[in-house]
């Protein structure tokens, strides 16, 4: 067991699964020898040689198409996208093809992918680097899309998701790569699929979140701790399909919601918590279900986006307007 | 047969149509004349006339209702024939839309073929030995995907190609020139192939591209690209059998243009060709049919006559009979099953409504 980095982390984690299974392969832009633009594949070259670890031309559907092909191979591909900003030129191998492909077959062949892509904003990157765009693939049947908010979840996250015999799209957020550190067995384990997580158990509002807005929640949850309010967060792990049981219940519990999301408020995640809420625990609300988002612009030039950005004041007003309401 | 220089092909930006037999079935380049049996070259053109009547008896069930959406192949025998016939049971196939006839000579039951047309789940249901995928809907992505079978089959060792098929229209895609230049990068096993029947719909090929020749676009990738008498089955054949053995040889890929033509609409989805191009081409295309001249160079060899052709054009007719047998023999979908199939580990929530699909379904 040591502290460490989410990167760290989602390294090993890369470590493991190469060891554990031969049919797994890393690819894509930068990946070898130069480890990945944040080091996510760091030495993994080195050690398990370029027929396992390799480059590819910079094309995402081009990646995305090798993923979809080596499948059919029998291999269990982990391409990576250098940013999720770059899905749109990878759209139809994702979501037109990898998430469809095991349906429209009759259940013949398996798709074993795991994409990951950094995602999110705070880190001041150029245009269309920090786009969330994960509400975009939540719509898409047939893929599961998955977001650790911290070291811990993200390697037992990232085992399950390229052990898993189903397509993944792994989201890791920019923020979380080495802003905290946690204690990480050396070990493989398993953090299970479809779960989400109670982070912190309350009983006056749930506060229901994903990736690093799991981190700003927290400490929001702190503070209103302070002044009598006992908040409970739930990190969805997994966005798509949504973990209905673990969500109701806490809504069941506490009565009060806020939805808290870094993408735009238009559609996504938050969007279809609130129809999931409405629809199944409407009865159990004794306020109407808040949202904290970003504006319904485009993500702004990074010297804007800390005022764009949600945060932990954002959330602390919401929900203190949701438990006075 | 005079061996191809594919080497020399890579750097070749001269590319001109290959061809074996003229529109009267004479052997105009016997340096191309492939190296077939009297059997094999019976057998191809069997084939060629079983394709034939299958794209004909294919419209005629779609517009009696009995089958659903299909891209007509009545022209392009010598181009999907031809190059499939230079194909092994172990290679890959990626087509397109218009692709059927490969794909059932690869292995699939042509009754599968025909409930693929018609929108039915098990008419895709494929056995884990054949190495194909149903027709690719989206333009270009079977491209894409062609380069990650091949590179697979590199890694696994296997001296086996994948094959695919788009048209010109194909070839302004995205997906078409990541393909075909990921699969150079990696030096995979990949033959692509360029069906030019000169219309996207309805969009002539001159309007796609600037270009001469589609074969070209293969030379920015740094691999060879040939062009082919698309209308000529020895020529797609020896050009093709050619490709893959210097692709199996360790080379990297291939990209072949056949020149065709598709006389038929292109699906049967309410295209109207004379929308788009005269009659007076369509008459000079027929005249380049694959089936005459092929036909021909094989009477002029005593091996082929009016009564084989017959029987061929019968077991054919037979064949598309016993297959819609089938067809109509089977169930109704449910969604019940085309949720339980799409995934292999059916997540909670989905699994709620798959449930829920089950009861309302067993009424």
């Amino acid at each position: 067991m040591a502290k460490m980095t989410m990167i760290k982390a989602i390294t090993a984690a890369m470590d493991e699964e190469l060891a554990h299974d031969d049919k797994v392969m890393i690819f894509g832009e930068d990946v070898g020898k130069n480890g990945g633009v944040f080091r996510a594949t760091d030495g993994l070259q080195e050690k398990y040689g370029n027929d396992r670890v390799f480059d590819t031309p910079l094309a995402e559907s081009g990646i995305i198409g090798l993923a979809n092909g080596m499948a059919l191979e029998g291999f269990r591909p982990v391409p990576e996208l250098q940013f999720m900003g770059f899905i749109y030129e990878a759209f139809d191998e994702l979501a037109g093809q990898m998430a469809r492909y095991r349906f429209r077959m009759g259940g013949t062949r398996k798709f074993p992918i795991t994409v990951r892509a950094p995602f999110g904003g705070g880190v001041h990157t150029p245009e269309l680097h920090s786009d969330s765009f994960e509400g975009l693939l939540t719509q898409v049947p047939g893929l599961r899309v998955v977001a650790p908010s911290g070291p811990y979840d993200a390697k037992g996250l990232l085992i399950s998701a390229i052990r898993s015999d189903d397509p993944v799209f792994f989201c890791e957020h920019m923020k979380l790569y080495r802003s905290i550190k946690e204690e990480v067995p050396d070990e493989a384990y398993t953090i299970p699929l479809d779960k989400a997580a109670v982070k912190r158990e309350g009983t006056d509002v749930s506060i229901i979140t994903y990736g690093y807005m799991v981190q700003e929640s927290l400490a929001a949850a702190d503070e209103l701790a302070k002044e009598g309010i006992n908040a409970e967060v739930v990190d969805l792990r997994t966005l798509a399909p949504l973990d209905e049981d673990t969500i109701l219940e806490s809504v069941k519990k506490t009565g009060r919601v806020v939805l808290v999301q870094e993408a735009q408020k238009q559609a996504g995640v938050g969007g279809q918590l609130a129809s999931l809420i409405g629809e199944k625990g409407i009865l159990y609300l004794d306020a109407p279900i808040a949202r904290v988002a970003a504006p319904d612009t485009p993500y702004p030039f990074s010297d804007a986006e800390e005022v764009w950005l949600p945060n932990k004041q954002d959330i602390v007003d919401k929900v203190k307007e949701t438990v006075n309401f | 047969m005079k061996k191809l220089d594919f080497e020399e092909l890579k750097h070749n930006p001269e590319i001109k149509p290959l061809q074996v037999l003229d529109e009267d079935g004479k052997v105009v380049n016997p340096d191309l004349m492939p190296d077939l049996s009297d059997e094999e070259l019976i057998e191809l053109f069997k084939q060629m006339v079983w394709s034939r009547v299958l794209g004909d008896r294919t419209m005629k069930l779609c517009r009696q209702g009995r089958l659903g959406f299909f891209a007509p192949t009545a022209g392009e025998e010598a181009s999907q024939m031809g190059s499939n016939f230079a194909m092994s049971k172990d290679d890959f196939l990626l087509g397109g839309y218009r692709d059927v006839p490969q794909l059932v000579k690869h292995g699939l039951p042509m009754w599968k073929g025909f409930l693929w047309s018609k929108g039915h789940v098990n008419g895709n249901k494929y056995p884990e030995e054949l190495n194909a995928v149903p027709p690719q809907i989206i333009i270009g992505a079977q491209y894409a995907q062609t380069a990650g079978v091949a590179l697979g089959l590199k890694k696994k060792g296997a001296k086996n190609v994948a094959y695919t098929y788009t048209g010109d229209g194909g070839t302004s895609q995205g997906d078409f020139y990541e393909g075909v230049n990921f699969a150079s990068a990696f030096k995979a096993p990949a033959l692509f192939f360029v069906q030019n029947n000169l219309y996207a719909i309805s969009v002539p090929r001159k309007a796609q591209t600037a270009a001469p020749t589609l074969a070209q676009k293969a030379v920015a990738s740094g691999i060879p690209g040939l062009q082919v008498d698309g209308m000529d089955a020895l020529a797609v054949y020896s050009v093709a059998k050619q490709a893959r053995d210097w692709i199996t040889a360790g080379n990297g890929p291939v990209l072949i243009e056949t020149l065709c033509y598709r006389y038929g609409p292109h699906t049967t989805a309410g295209d109207v060709p004379r929308r788009y191009r005269s009659e007076d081409e369509e008459d000079i295309w027929l005249k380049k049919d694959p089936l005459i001249r092929m036909r021909k160079f094989l009477e002029s060899k005593g091996l082929w006559d009016e009564d084989q052709e017959k029987a061929c054009v019968e077991a054919a007719n037979k064949e598309v009979d016993d297959a819609m047998q089938e067809v109509e023999s089977q169930p109704t979908q449910t969604v019940t099953e085309l949720m339980q199939n799409e995934y292999v580990v059916t997540p909670p929530a989905i699994q709620k409504k798959l449930d829920a699909y089950q009861a309302k379904e067993a009424k």
